[in-house]
This record gives structure tokens, C-alpha cells and sequence, in this order.
């Protein structure tokens, strides 16, 4: 092939990786690709209004459709926008390509304008970076970057290309041939030991209180039909992480759904009393396990994760197998022996049927009714994103997934602003799904801009803005921990939600009472053109219960408000 | 409990900034780190590709934070192989340079002092002497001490460890 301009090699390298859709922003250093994406039709661009959420867009993207994000950002400002959104895909192993532009190579390192060191800055919010200095490095250290992106533990790369580089002609390299990148100390494991695995089994079939604890690997390995496979031949209870929603059915009776501090009881209870902990791609995060020197005292642990430096990192693993979950799952419901449903199982159940969530039936717009009211009119079968909060950990417990990758959560790094550009992505991964971005009146203020995005897309997203004037689940922990000084949670200053959407073109709707909810929700689901904002105006002071304090253990759980007279 | 950790890593820019940015946000704490372009036969002759580092950490007292170094700089895309040679057979090895204050009639007693260390006299000033010692980190110890007892050293310099490992076994 002929030399072709470095702006056309990127896009070229983009449609060869399977990219359909570009979550960007241009600018300076940028017009050049985006001169060359003018005449590209097979590459969808979505001109996002911020960085971070066009990094997050990306990632619901990703999330939703299994394949690697990108998105684009100018040099400066809008690269050092991105890093939130790196560092949610850091945090929670989504895989996303991000390139960026750079001032040219002979005015780096001269405070040039809009020139920022952002493979310097990105490091610890990367799997891997790369300044490209050379034109003849350009395709190859693309390739790489989606490789490095999908495999292993999957994450965000990214690419900073100096305008002189992107706009120097390259001679085009066939993917995989002399001259591709070099990847010789990246080898992602694969297979599991078979003598590991082998271990498991027998410490599966030896356990009396088993318990299956399922995280976002399971997903990213499209290891969920396996995992299933293992909960039935061996009647195992299930717990799963925010980000492994739906890895197992939460509308199972196995499933006892999430542990951990603003989980379901049960789901505690069943995994700190078990003997036996399966953790396939889950991490023992502290809001798992808080306490961890009083966390599942009893249990062994096996521990299944793609990701070495995993086992052994929170909690000792008895047997630790590194490798694919779907493959080492695979392997080992073929040689498990079959378990049969015993006492515990029993006892699970009675206690589930002990300590249910609660989903206040009285006067007023709760939040719980509201997630609950979307479940039953969405038949559990919507995408759902979510921001950080409150909201997020109502939703985690009531919106229960059936499937993998329909419900999109910001888990370790919890970063507000999150759902209303991941339900953007998701929506451009699924056009005709259901999505609906679960948000609070704090959270949809820090990425509201992009209602502009969604109208033009005309995507149907629908925001359920729980609002109750409050950062809530700060104001929460004032109540709780801090003796009701609210400090800083206010939020005095909110806008009309359903005029701003209005404003933007989209729809919008207030919502004051009871009655309303189902109205409104059903509504939303007819507009099929544009974005709904719909402002649950819900009780202010509602607390998210169960709750295990930061740090605390099992034992320290408040099933409902301390000040409650129990019932409702 | 110090470790010697060594690292064949690929000499691209940046990877310096990688290895010990994980140590920075990780709270591990590096002794000293040692880096240079290398040759490595067991992977790949090139003298342009490679660089070796040696760093030395401190575990304190806690086993699974060398586990976890270990592990986490595996991960490090431009880490082609790592090893812990805390306790293997080893040649380890470091350098120092003590620029002391010496007057012209001291000088045949810093020789030697020298000699006994299998040191070099690497510079001759009006009133300063500049001794190059090299050999394990405890011989480099000991002559500090030893010349700092007796003459006040003005400025000291030391390279990290640099270790390789004995016979046909790899670093």
C-alpha cells in the first residue's frame, strides 16, 4: 500500500479494529483528523459537550456492547478533561481507546499553548499510554493500544499524537505483519491450572455453606453462562458485586443479589456466615467486605481472576487460579461433582424471606417505589445506567438485572456525572433498548450538557432524576454519623429539571406525587425521539438502609433507621 | 526486610515514570533504583531495546507487599520480566564516590585507608581527595564510615545496587 496522511492511517485502524461509533470533541491539534473523519462514513462521530463525558460515553458504549470504546479529545484542556473518565475505566476494568492530540513534537516541553504532559498525567489512570513521536510508531501503537485495551484485565489506553506525527505521511503496516507492535512482556493468561481447578472442586464439593460471589469479570469474560452452568449443578446461592449485575439473574431465587454496605441483608448475611467463598472476578472491595479482619471469618476462599496481582490482595486465597473466567469456569463445572440443595440453602432462603428490602407503600414519592415502578413497567428488561449516590445503591438493590451489561454502574471510583453519558454510549450501543439513566439532582448536574448530545441524536434516554434537594447520600451520613449537622449538601440552587430538558429540546416532566409516578413512567416510554428528564420530586430525608457503616462488619448492619419503631 | 528486585523493562520513554509512579501511589518505598540500557540474551540480543533495573524496597515486615510489587509491576506493559534476588545467588554491587577534606600531609593515610578497601583515589585537590569505593552495599557502608570517623566528608555520592545473578541463571 502507498504512503497514506497518519489521520487517515488512524481511521484506518479504527474500522479495521471493528469501531462504528467515536465519542469526541475536536479541537486545534485535532482538525486534521477530523478533516480526514469528514470523508469517512463508516465512523460514526458523536460530538459530545465535555471530555468526561465523552470518555464515559465511551465506556457505556463499551459496557453495553462488549467491544472496545473510543473517544477523542484535543490536546491540553480536553485531554486533561478525559481523566475522570480514565480513571472510572481504570477502576472498574472497562476497555477504552482514547486519542488525543498533542502539540508538535518541537513544542513539547515549551509550555506551548494547550500542550499538557497527559501521558505523564494518565499513567496511574491507564493501563497503558504512549506519546507517539515518531509517524512510523503511529499505527502500530494503536493496534497495540486496542489489544492492551481488550485483553487480560480489560482497561483504558491511550494514544497522544502529536500534530506533526498525525498529519506526516506513514507507510501502511498489515496488521499482524513485520513492523506491528511488540508486545513482549504483555501475556494475558488464559487457561487456569488444571491442578488449581481441581482443588476447587473438591473444596466445593466439601463445603457445607457455600456461596457463589460473582464481579464484573464475569461480564467482561462473557463468562456469565458458565457461571450459571456452576450455580445450578451445584445449588449454589449467588451473591454479585455492583458490577457483576447480572452476571447472574437477580430474579433467581439463587440469587440473594449484593453485599456489602448498602446491600440486601441476605446477600451479607449468606456470604459472611458461608464456609466457602467462589469469587470469580471480584476483588473483596472494601464495600464488600468492610471489616476485612472480621469479614466471612469461616469461609475458604477460592479465588478465579484474570488479574494476577487480584489474588491474595484483600483477602488470602486458599486456592487462587489466574485465568479466563470463562475457560477456567468451564473447566471446572465439567469436573465439579454435583452438590445437592442442603440446610444452608434452606436456611438462606427463610432468612431472605426474614429481612426483605423495603419498598414503602405509604403516601409520598419514595425513591424505592420509583426504581421499583421502572423495574415492573420495564419488565426488568431495560438498560440501566446509573450516577453516584443514593439513587445508585436503590437501584443496585431494586432494579434487579436479568443480564449481563444491562446495568451500567460507576463501582470503584463512584464518580458522579457518570450515568446520563454512559446511558448516551449505551444508547448508541443498543438503539432499541429501553435505557434509562437512574440519577439524583446532584449527580445530573455534572454531566446536564449533555442533554444537547442526546437530543441531536435523537436518542430516547430517560432520566429519572430522584430529587430530593439534597447530595443525599452525604447528607445521609451526616444524619447517621455526623448528628444531622449538614454541611455542604444543600442543594438549594436546583434548577427546574424539566424546563432545562425543555430547553434543550428535549422533554421533561415534575413529578409531586404518588399517583403520578406510573403516568409518568409510562409516558417516558412512548417517546422514542429525544431525551425525557423526568424529576421525581421524592420524601427529602429518605435514608438508604441496609447500611454497614465504612470499616464496620456485619454485625454493626442498620436494617432500617435507628430512630424507626420498626413495621412501616 | 529490604528486597532486591530486578527488572527487565523495555527502553521506551515514559517506563522509567511508570515503574516508580506505581510505587509512589501504591506506598511502597524505594531504597534506591538502578537503571540502564542492558543486554539480555535469554530474550532478545539488541543492546537498543532493554534497560535493566535494580530496585531495592523495603517489605516492612508485611510478606504480601513484595507479593503484591511483584504482581502489579508484572502487569506494567513495558515489564518483560521480573525477579526477586533478595536471597538468590547473587553478585551485588554498588558504587560510591566521599569527597573529603584532606590536606596534602593526610593524603599517604587515605591511600592507605584505600587500600585496605580496595578503593581508588579518583581525584587530587588542594585540600580534597574525591575515593571511589565499589563492592557490596555493607563493604560501601563500612568505608564511609571509616573515612567519615577521620575526615570530614564534603560531598557523597552513591549509585543504587545493581545486582546479577551467579552462573547461568538468569537475573
Amino acid at each position: 500500500m502507498p504512503k497514506i496522511k497518519g489521520t487517515k492511517a488512524v481511521l484506518e485502524v479504527l474500522k479495521e479494529q471493528g469501531v462504528k461509533v467515536i465519542f469526541g470533541i475536536p479541537g486545534g491539534v485535532m482538525i486534521p483528523l477530523y478533516d480526514a473523519l469528514y470523508d469517512e462514513p463508516a465512523l460514526k462521530h458523536v460530538l459530545m459537550r465535555h471530555e468526561q463525558a465523552a470518555a464515559m460515553a465511551a465506556e457505556g458504549y463499551a459496557r453495553r456492547s462488549g467491544t472496545v470504546g473510543v473517544c477523542f479529545a484535543t490536546s491540553g484542556p480536553g485531554a486533561t478533561n478525559l481523566v475522570t473518565g480514565l480513571a472510572n475505566a481504570m477502576m472498574d476494568s472497562i476497555p477504552i481507546v482514547a486519542v488525543t492530540g498533542q502539540v508538535r513534537t518541537t513544542a513539547i516541553g515549551r509550555d506551548s499553548f494547550q500542550e499538557a504532559d497527559v501521558t505523564g498525567i494518565t499513567i496511574p489512570v491507564t493501563k497503558n499510554n504512549r506519546l507517539v513521536k515518531r509517524p512510523e510508531d503511529l499505527i502500530p501503537t494503536l493496534r497495540e493500544a486496542f489489544y492492551v485495551a481488550r485483553t487480560g484485565r480489560p482497561g483504558p489506553c491511550l494514544v497522544d499524537m502529536p500534530m506533526d506525527v498525525s498529519t506526516a505521511e506513514v507507510e501502511w503496516i498489515a496488521p499482524g505483519g513485520n513492523g506491528d507492535y511488540d508486545l513482549e512482556g504483555y501475556a494475558p493468561p488464559s487457561d487456569g491450572d488444571p491442578e488449581l481447578i481441581e482443588q476447587a472442586a473438591k473444596l466445593i464439593a466439601l463445603s457445607r455453606r457455600p456461596i457463589l460471589y460473582l464481579g464484573g469479570g464475569v461480564v467482561s469474560a462473557g463468562a456469565s453462562p458458565e457461571a450459571r452452568a456452576l450455580a445450578r449443578k451445584c445449588n449454589l446461592y449467588v451473591v454479585n458485586t455492583l458490577i457483576g449485575k447480572g452476571a447472574y439473574p437477580e430474579t433467581d431465587p439463587q440469587s440473594l443479589g449484593m453485599p456489602g454496605m448498602h446491600g440486601t441483608t441476605y446477600a451479607s448475611y449468606g456470604i459472611q456466615h458461608s464456609d466457602l467463598i467462589i469469587a470469580i472476578g471480584a476483588r473483596f472491595d472494601d464495600r464488600v467486605t468492610g471489616d476485612l479482619s472480621t469479614f466471612a471469618p469461616e469461609a475458604k476462599i477460592i479465588h478465579i481472576d484474570i488479574d494476577p496481582a487480584e489474588i491474595g490482595k484483600n483477602r488470602a486465597a486458599d486456592v487462587g487460579i489466574v485465568g479466563d473466567a470463562k475457560r477456567v469456569l468451564a473447566a471446572l463445572v465439567e469436573i465439579v461433582p454435583e452438590r445437592a440443595r442442603g440446610e444452608w440453602e434452606d436456611h438462606l432462603d427463610e432468612y431472605r424471606a426474614e429481612h426483605p428490602l423495603w419498598i414503602p407503600a405509604c403516601e409520598g414519592v419514595y425513591p424505592q417505589y420509583v426504581i421499583d415502578q421502572i423495574f415492573q413497567l420495564t419488565n426488568g428488561d431495560a438498560v440501566v445506567t446509573t450516577e453516584v449516590g443514593q439513587h445508585q445503591m436503590w437501584a443496585a438493590q431494586l432494579y434487579r438485572a436479568k443480564e449481563p451489561r444491562q446495568f451500567l454502574s460507576s463501582g470503584g471510583l463512584g464518580a458522579m456525572g457518570y450515568g446520563f453519558p454512559a446511558a448516551i454510549g449505551a444508547q448508541m450501543a443498543s438503539p432499541e433498548a429501553v435505557v434509562f439513566d437512574i440519577a439524583g439532582d446532584g449527580s445530573i448536574q455534572m454531566n446536564i450538557q449533555e442533554l444537547a448530545t442526546a437530543v441531536y441524536e435523537k436518542l430516547p434516554v430517560k432520566v429519572a432524576i430522584l430529587n430530593n434537594g439534597y447530595l443525599g447520600m452525604v447528607r445521609q451520613w451526616q444524619e447517621l454519623l455526623f448528628d444531622r449537622r449538614y454541611s455542604g449538601v444543600e442543594l438549594s440552587g436546583n434548577p427546574d429539571f424539566a424546563a432545562v430538558a425543555k430547553a434543550y429540546g428535549a422533554e421533561g416532566r415534575t413529578i409531586t406525587t404518588r399517583d403520578e409516578v406510573r403516568p409518568a413512567l409510562e409516558w417516558s416510554l412512548g417517546i422514542t425521539d429525544r431525551p425525557v428528564f423526568l424529576d421525581f420530586h421524592t420524601v427529602a430525608e429518605e435514608c438508604v438502609f441496609p447500611m454497614i457503616p465504612a470499616g464496620k462488619s456485619f454485625r454493626d448492619i442498620m436494617e432500617k433507621h435507628p430512630a424507626s419503631k420498626g413495621g412501616d | 526486610m529490604k528486597h532486591t528486585i530486578a527488572a527487565l523493562v523495555n527502553n521506551r520513554p515514559g517506563v522509567l515514570a511508570k515503574v516508580s509512579g506505581l510505587f509512589a501511589r501504591r506506598g511502597y518505598n524505594i531504597d534506591s533504583l538502578a537503571v540502564g540500557p542492558t543486554i539480555d540474551a535469554a530474550h532478545d540480543g539488541d543492546e537498543q531495546k532493554y534497560s535493566r533495573m535494580t530496585i531495592v524496597v523495603d517489605d516492612e515486615g508485611d510478606p504480601r507487599i513484595m507479593d503484591q510489587i511483584e504482581k502489579q509491576l508484572g502487569k506494567l506493559v513495558d515489564v518483560v520480566h521480573i525477579s526477586d534476588h533478595t536471597r538468590a545467588d547473587v553478585v551485588r554491587r554498588e558504587l560510591a564516590m566521599i569527597k573529603i577534606d584532606c590536606p596534602p600531609d593526610k593524603r599517604p593515610e587515605v591511600v592507605a585507608i584505600c587500600q585496605a578497601f580496595r578503593a581508588q583515589i579518583d581525584d587530587i585537590g588542594r585540600e580534597t581527595v574525591i575515593i571511589q569505593v565499589t563492592g557490596a552495599p555493607e563493604k560501601v557502608d563500612g568505608m564511609v564510615q571509616v573515612v567519615g570517623a577521620t575526615y570530614p566528608i564534603r560531598e557523597l555520592v552513591r549509585t543504587g545496587r545493581v545486582v546479577l545473578a551467579r552462573g547461568e541463571r538468569g537475573t
